[in-house]
C-alpha cells in the first residue's frame, strides 16, 4: 500500500515536471525543433495504438493508414473555415451539410478519433475472425479500399487535390497533452481485465477462450481503441502539416509505424514510446544523407530515397537478431529505480 | 465487344494468376505470405526492361532472362529473410517478409529513381489479328500463350517429377515429409524459385502490355495477385490460375462499365469478400484449428 501510495506520488511529479518541461519547450525551441517534437509526440500515439492491437492482442492489423487517413480527413474538414473550403473545392464544389462547419482543433481532432473508431468497428467486425496473414491481409486491403474511396468522393474530400489551409497549430501543449493522455489511458486499460483479457488471447486464443474470455468481444474492443487513437494522430498530423491527400496514408506509412513497434519490443508502453521518439528524430536526422554534402570541396551527391532502405534494414535486422526489441515486453516502473537507488545506499552503509 | 473485353480481361487475368502462382505455392509449403513476392515480379520487369534495352534481346529471351535473375533472387531472399525465422513466431516471418519488401522496392527506386520508364518501342511489333468479329494483337497472344505454356509447364512438373512429389508431400504434411527423408529446405528453396520464375515472366509481360516499369509497380500488383491467390483458395494451384482469370475479367469489367477509378478497389473488395463468406476461396482445403 505504501509502496503505491509513494508511485503515485512519483508519477504526479514526473507529470509536473513533463509540464514544466512542455512549457519550456514551447516558448524557447525553434520551430524546427518544435515540429520534430510534435511529430514524434504524433509517432508515439501511433507506435502505442498499433501497439495496444499487435503486441498487446496479437492481432496482425495493418490497417493504421486507413485509420489515419479518416481521421486527418474528419479533423481536416470539420476545422477549416467556410472561406478556406470554398477556394479550395474548385472542381467540385463541398457537400452544403459542410460547407459552413468551423469547429474547435480539440473537439475536431476527437471527432477524427470517433469517427474512425466507428470504421474500426465496421471493419473489424467482420475482420477480426480472420487471424495472422489473412487478417494482415484484408486490413491492408481495407486500408486502400478507404484511400481509394476518399480519392474519389470528391465533392467531401475534395478527391486527389487533398485539402489545404488546414489551421495550424504549433504548441507542445496539444501533441504532448495529447500523447500523455494516451500514454496514461492505455496503460490503464493494459492494467484493467481488459488488457489481462487481451494479453491472454495474444498467448493462446483457445485457452483464453476455454477460460470464458469472450474473444471477438475483446478483440473488437482493443480493435477499436486503437482504430481511435490512430484516427486522432491522424487528425494531429493534419494540424501538424497543414496539407493532406490520399497517396500520404499508403501503406508504407503502416509499415513505418510497425517498425516503431517492433524497435521498441512488441508488447511494451515504454519501448513504444522510447521507439516513436527515436524513430522520428532519426528519420529527420537522415535528410541529411539525401541531401548534398559538401567535403573539403569534393561534394558527394545526396541520395533520396536512402533513409527507407536504412529503414527496412532495421527492420529487418530487428527482426532477424533482436527479436525482442528495445524492451521486450518489460515496462517503465518506479520500484525498478528505488530498488537501484536503495541498493546503491546500502552498498555505501556497507563501504 | 462482348468478346473484346472479355479477352482483355483474360489477359491482364493471365498475368495475375502468374503472380497469384507464386503465392499459393509458397503458402502451400511454409504457411506464410512472401510479401516480397510483388517486388520479385517488379525486379523481373526491371531486368527485361535491361535486356530488351541494352542489349536488343526480343520478348522470348528476356523473359527467360528475367526468370533466370529471379529464380536467384527468390532463392536467396528465402535464405537471408525466411529461413532463419522458420521455426519463430509467424508474426516475425511477416514482418521479416515486409521488410524484405520495403528493402527491395526502395533499392530499386534508389538506383533507378521513382519514375516509370517505358520498354523500348521495338520490343514487339503490335500487329493486330482479326478472327472473326475479335481483334487480338499480337502482344495479347504472346500473353496468353505464354501464361498459359508456364502453368501447363508448372503442372507437369509438380505432378510428375521427384522434386514436384516432394513439394506436394511437403504442403500436406511438413513434419512428415521431413522424417520421410525429404531434404525441406531444397524444396522450400525449389519453391520459391519456381514462384520467382513465374512472378518474373509476369512482370516483363505486365511491363510490355502496360508500358510502364516503376519501383512501386509490386506492391499493388502483389497485393492483387495475393487476392487472386486468395479467391481461388490459397495453397491450391489450379484455383490461383482461376482466382487470376476472374480477377481479371471482373477489373475490365468495371473500366468497361465506366468505374474505372475503381477498378484498384475491386481486388480488395473480393478479398474481404471471400476472406468473410468462404476464407478457404474456391478451390481451398479447409483448414483446421489446431490445439
Amino acid at each position: 500500500m505504501e509502496n503505491k501510495r509513494q508511485n503515485t506520488i512519483l508519477t504526479i511529479i514526473a507529470l509536473l515536471f513533463c509540464t514544466l518541461l512542455i512549457y519550456l519547450g514551447d516558448n524557447n525551441l525553434s520551430r524546427f525543433q518544435l515540429r520534430i517534437l510534435n511529430l514524434s509526440a504524433i509517432y508515439v500515439i501511433l507506435g502505442l495504438s498499433m501497439n495496444l492491437v499487435i503486441g498487446f492482442t496479437g492481432m496482425f492489423s495493418l490497417g493504421h493508414a486507413g485509420f489515419m487517413c479518416v481521421g486527418a480527413y474528419t479533423a481536416a474538414i470539420l476545422t477549416m473555415s467556410p472561406a478556406a473550403k470554398e477556394l479550395i473545392y474548385y472542381m467540385v464544389p463541398i457537400h452544403p451539410l459542410l460547407a459552413n462547419i468551423q469547429w474547435g482543433v480539440i473537439p475536431a481532432a476527437l471527432a477524427g478519433g470517433i469517427v474512425a473508431a466507428i470504421f474500426g468497428v465496421l471493419v473489424g467486425f467482420p475482420a477480426l475472425r480472420l487471424r495472422d496473414d489473412y487478417l494482415a491481409i484484408a486490413t491492408l486491403g481495407f486500408a486502400e479500399i478507404i484511400r481509394i474511396v476518399v480519392t474519389n468522393t470528391t465533392s467531401i474530400t475534395n478527391g486527389s487535390l487533398g485539402l489545404k489551409d488546414i489551421p495550424s497549430v504549433k504548441s507542445l501543449w496539444v501533441y504532448w497533452g495529447f500523447a500523455i493522455l494516451t500514454i496514461l489511458i492505455l496503460r490503464a486499460i493494459i492494467n484493467s481485465s481488459w488488457g489481462y483479457a487481451f494479453k491472454a488471447i495474444r498467448d493462446n486464443e483457445i485457452a483464453a477462450e476455454a477460460m470464458g474470455i469472450n474473444i471477438l468481444k475483446h478483440k473488437l474492443l482493443s480493435f477499436t481503441i486503437g482504430a481511435f487513437f490512430a484516427g486522432l494522430s491522424g487528425a494531429l498530423m493534419a494540424y501538424l502539416i497543414t496539407s493532406i491527400d490520399p497517396t500520404m496514408f499508403r501503406f508504407t506509412f503502416t509499415f513505418q509505424i510497425l517498425l516503431i513497434v517492433v524497435l521498441g519490443g512488441m508488447g511494451s508502453i515504454t519501448g513504444s514510446i522510447v521507439a516513436g521518439v527515436l524513430v522520428t528524430v532519426a528519420m529527420e536526422w537522415l535528410r541529411f544523407v539525401e541531401q548534398d554534402m559538401n567535403f573539403f570541396g569534393f561534394v558527394i551527391p545526396g541520395i533520396s530515397g536512402m533513409r527507407m532502405v536504412i529503414f527496412s534494414i532495421l527492420l529487418l535486422l530487428v527482426v532477424l537478431f533482436y527479436r525482442q526489441g528495445l524492451l521486450g515486453t518489460k515496462e517503465f516502473s518506479w520500484n525498478f529505480f528505488l530498488k537501484l537507488a536503495s541498493k546503491r545506499s546500502k552498498q555505501k552503509e556497507v563501504s | 465487344m462482348f468478346f473484346e473485353q472479355l479477352l482483355n480481361g483474360i489477359t491482364v487475368g493471365s498475368t495475375y494468376a502468374l503472380i497469384a502462382l507464386g503465392y499459393t505455392m509458397v503458402y502451400g509449403i511454409i504457411t506464410l505470405i512472401n510479401f516480397a513476392h510483388g517486388e520479385i515480379f517488379m525486379v523481373g520487369a526491371f531486368v527485361g526492361l535491361a535486356l530488351t534495352r541494352f542489349l536488343n534481346v526480343n520478348v522470348f529471351l528476356a523473359i527467360l532472362g528475367a526468370m533466370a535473375t529471379c529464380m536467384l533472387l527468390g532463392i536467396v531472399v528465402e535464405r537471408i529473410a525466411y529461413r532463419p525465422l522458420r521455426r519463430s513466431s509467424r508474426l516475425s516471418a511477416l514482418i521479416s517478409a515486409i521488410g524484405v519488401s520495403i528493402f527491395i522496392s526502395t533499392l530499386v527506386q534508389l538506383i533507378r529513381g521513382p519514375q516509370t520508364t517505358n520498354y523500348p518501342a521495338s520490343v514487339i511489333n503490335n500487329t493486330v489479328y482479326t478472327i472473326g468479329s475479335i481483334h487480338i494483337s499480337k502482344l495479347q497472344l504472346i500473353m496468353i500463350l505464354v501464361s498459359a505454356g508456364l502453368m501447363i509447364a508448372l503442372q507437369l512438373i509438380v505432378k510428375y517429377t521427384k522434386m514436384g512429389k516432394a513439394m506436394r508431400a511437403t504442403s500436406q504434411d511438413y513434419d512428415a515429409a521431413s522424417l520421410m527423408g525429404i531434404n525441406i529446405n531444397q524444396v522450400i528453396s525449389f519453391t520459391f524459385a519456381l514462384g520467382s520464375a513465374l512472378a518474373a515472366a509476369g512482370g516483363v509481360l505486365v511491363g510490355i502490355y502496360f508500358n510502364a516499369v516503376g519501383p512501386f509497380m509490386g506492391t499493388s500488383a502483389g497485393l492483387k495477385a495475393f487476392a487472386a491467390a486468395v479467391l481461388g483458395g490459397i495453397g491450391s494451384i489450379p484455383g490461383a490460375m482461376l482466382g487470376g482469370l476472374f480477377l481479371g475479367v471482373a477489373e475490365i469489367t468495371a473500366i468497361a462499365l465506366g468505374k474505372s477509378s475503381y477498378t484498384d478497389a475491386i481486388a480488395f473488395g473480393i478479398l474481404f469478400l471471400v476472406l468473410l463468406i468462404k476464407p478457404t476461396g474456391i478451390l481451398g482445403r479447409p483448414l483446421q484449428k489446431k490445439v
